[in-house]
């Protein structure tokens, strides 16, 4: 069986590349009220994400991350997506960009996000573009003022 | 019952005389690396975490299952005694490669893993809190994970010798850390994410001058050179077939025959026992004694294929062959801008850890395998190691005597265009 070749320019668009090298919100902001850590176990990707939040409406979004490019990319482009944005927008993208990546073969996909539509002919590739989306909703769903545990994009096996 | 049999089987042929070393016909011999990946031939650099199989051992699977297949040990029809010939006759064929003094030190396990495993289990039985356990700072999650449980489980502690920025092992903090709480050393032969040889002879030796015991985990070493158990004098030596040209779900744990005989069993069930009674059980002879349930014969016979295939090349040829690609593909990535290679010892096996400023090992990983070549890129199962040098992980290429230097130009293509795109 040949896999068919795909453009390496569709998985790293312009924009993708851009986000990459000089990410957006790549802070640990001075105040927050939620946060939260995602870990991808099989490549190592971390992604850590602030959260400020005032009458359900997200005021300030910053992440730290240790990751590859299309994780770096995708939590930057998350943060200018939800950044003001009602709690509940925020939930609704976060499906969305999970939805297009794992089932709908990247379409879906609105504005700048549209440029992630081409990782979901990597396989390998999707989890770093989720990773730091997943890590968004479990630090929605953070009491305020507490970290949550770490998501994952796998079953977490920890050993101490 | 249970006899152990070293016969000659038709199937097998018996170690030949290396010939001269043709890296074209060697290749014909490997169907799979003659195909299309992503439009450009396939340069296969990822044989550290499974290399690839040759006609001679497919074949000699399939003719296993076609002609000769039962359950050994068990049977007295016909075909369970050939069965029983060709999965005996491949013990008697590991016994020689590795150069053990009898088949009974030979036990199939599923992998190094599982080998290690039943070492830290059964030998860990034996131990009591307080004892202590040596590994390197450099070793694979296999020969660390069931250390700690053995930890966990009994009270033993585990001690960890450092290595410098190299990747070499400090031997002298190695030696200093021996002492009489010391009750074994689990030490990689060589490392999977540096390719850093260990200095395994002065290792054994210094443990057994004070009467320590050493398993040496051979994943990495054992398709890269002749292995001499006797002469390294270890107690315990563990592999893998499949990073040897043989099939998955087989490996070997070789132990010294004194030492084997004391360890409690590590599984239980049919063929480990001579007999079973609600009153109580007798268990079997070594090698069985270890082996519980019905093995992976084919598996088996596909790891004497695959032994007697690198004979047939011999194992001099192979590692001269691949200090060749090492000392090329060393060369070649040094004249890539801002490519550090992780791993610098001064004695390496054919694989190179690597870094590029500003690209991610994945991201290179995924523009390679759009150029054909297939490389690892993570932490390579060794966090420790990753952690040791400050990385989230590195891009390895790691090689087989299969291997070309037009392949390691391809790599290097494939990197500058990485670089290209990520500039």
């Amino acid at each position: 069986m040949q896999a068919p070749a795909h453009d390496l320019t569709d998985l790293y668009r312009q924009i993708v590349l851009d986000h990459s090298r000089h990410p957006r919100n790549q802070r640990r902001p001075d105040r927050f009220d939620r946060e939260a850590e995602g870990h991808n176990p099989l490549c190592g990707d971390k992604v850590r994400v602030y959260l400020r939040l005032d009458a359900n409406t997200i005021q300030d979004i910053a992440f730290e991350a240790s990751g590859c490019a299309i994780c770096l990319a995708s939590a930057s482009l998350m943060t200018e997506t939800v950044h003001s944005r009602p709690v509940d927008d925020a939930r609704v993208s976060i499906d969305q960009f999970d939805r297009a990546l794992s089932s709908d073969n990247g379409a879906g996909l609105s504005g700048d996000l549209a440029a992630f539509g081409g990782v979901s002919q990597y396989p390998s590739r999707i989890r770093c573009a989720t990773l730091p989306w997943k890590t968004l909703r479990a630090a929605l769903e953070a009491a305020p003022g507490t970290a949550s545990d770490t998501v994952s994009t796998e079953p977490m096996r920890t050993f101490r | 019952m249970n006899a152990l049999t070293t016969a000659t089987v038709a199937h097998e042929p018996g170690p030949t005389e290396p010939a001269a070393f043709d890296i074209e016909l060697i290749r014909r011999d490997f169907p799979i690396l003659a195909q299309q990946v992503n439009g450009h031939p396939l340069a296969y650099l990822d044989n550290a975490a499974s290399s690839q199989r040759p006609l001679q051992v497919l074949n000699a699977i399939t003719s296993y299952y076609q002609h000769d297949h039962a359950n050994v040990h068990r049977g007295v029809h016909t075909l369970s005694h050939r069965a029983t010939d060709l999965y005996e006759g491949a013990r008697e064929t590991v016994r020689a490669f590795i150069n053990a003094a009898s088949v009974r030190e030979i036990i199939f396990t599923r992998g190094t893993t599982d080998a290690i495993n039943l070492v830290a289990s059964s030998f860990g039985q034996q131990l009591a809190p307080g004892d202590e356990v040596l590994i390197t700072g450099m070793e694979h999650h296999s020969n660390i994970v069931p250390w700690q449980m053995l930890c966990e489980r009994s009270g033993v502690v585990l001690r960890v010798a450092p290595i410098n920025d190299a990747g070499e092992l400090l031997l002298d903090e190695f030696t200093r850390l021996l002492g009489p709480r010391t009750k074994l050393v689990a030490v990689t032969h060589v490392s999977n994410a540096l390719g850093s040889v260990n200095p395994v002879k002065q290792i054994v030796a210094a443990a057994r001058s004070l009467g320590i015991p050493v398993l040496l985990d051979g994943a990495q070493a054992i398709p890269h050179q002749a292995i001499d158990v006797r002469d390294l004098d270890c107690d315990f030596y563990v592999f893998s077939a499949h990073k040897m040209c043989g099939p998955t779900g087989i490996g070997v744990l070789y132990g010294r025959e004194a030492l084997l005989r004391e360890l409690p069993p590590y599984q239980g069930g049919g063929d480990m026992i001579l007999t079973v009674s609600f009153s109580g059980t007798t268990y079997n002879e070594l090698p069985y004694r270890l082996e519980a349930g019905t093995p992976h014969i084919a598996g088996a016979i596909g790891l004497a294929a695959a032994i007697n295939y690198l004979n047939g090349i011999g194992m001099s040829n192979i590692a001269a062959w691949e200090a060749q690609l090492l000392a090329y593909a060393t060369g070649r990535l040094l004249e890539l801008p801002a490519l550090r290679i992780i791993g610098t010892a001064a004695t390496k096996a054919s694989l190179v850890s690597f870094n590029i400023d500003g690209i991610h090992p994945h991201d290179l990983g995924t523009v390679l395998d759009q150029r054909g070549v297939a490389i690892r890129a993570g932490h390579h199962c060794a966090m420790p190691v990753m952690e040791r040098f400050g990385l989230p992980g590195t891009a390895r290429a790691s090689f087989a005597f299969y291997n070309t230097r037009g392949e390691i130009d391809q790599l290097v293509e494939g990197l500058r265009l990485a670089q290209r795109m990520f500039a």
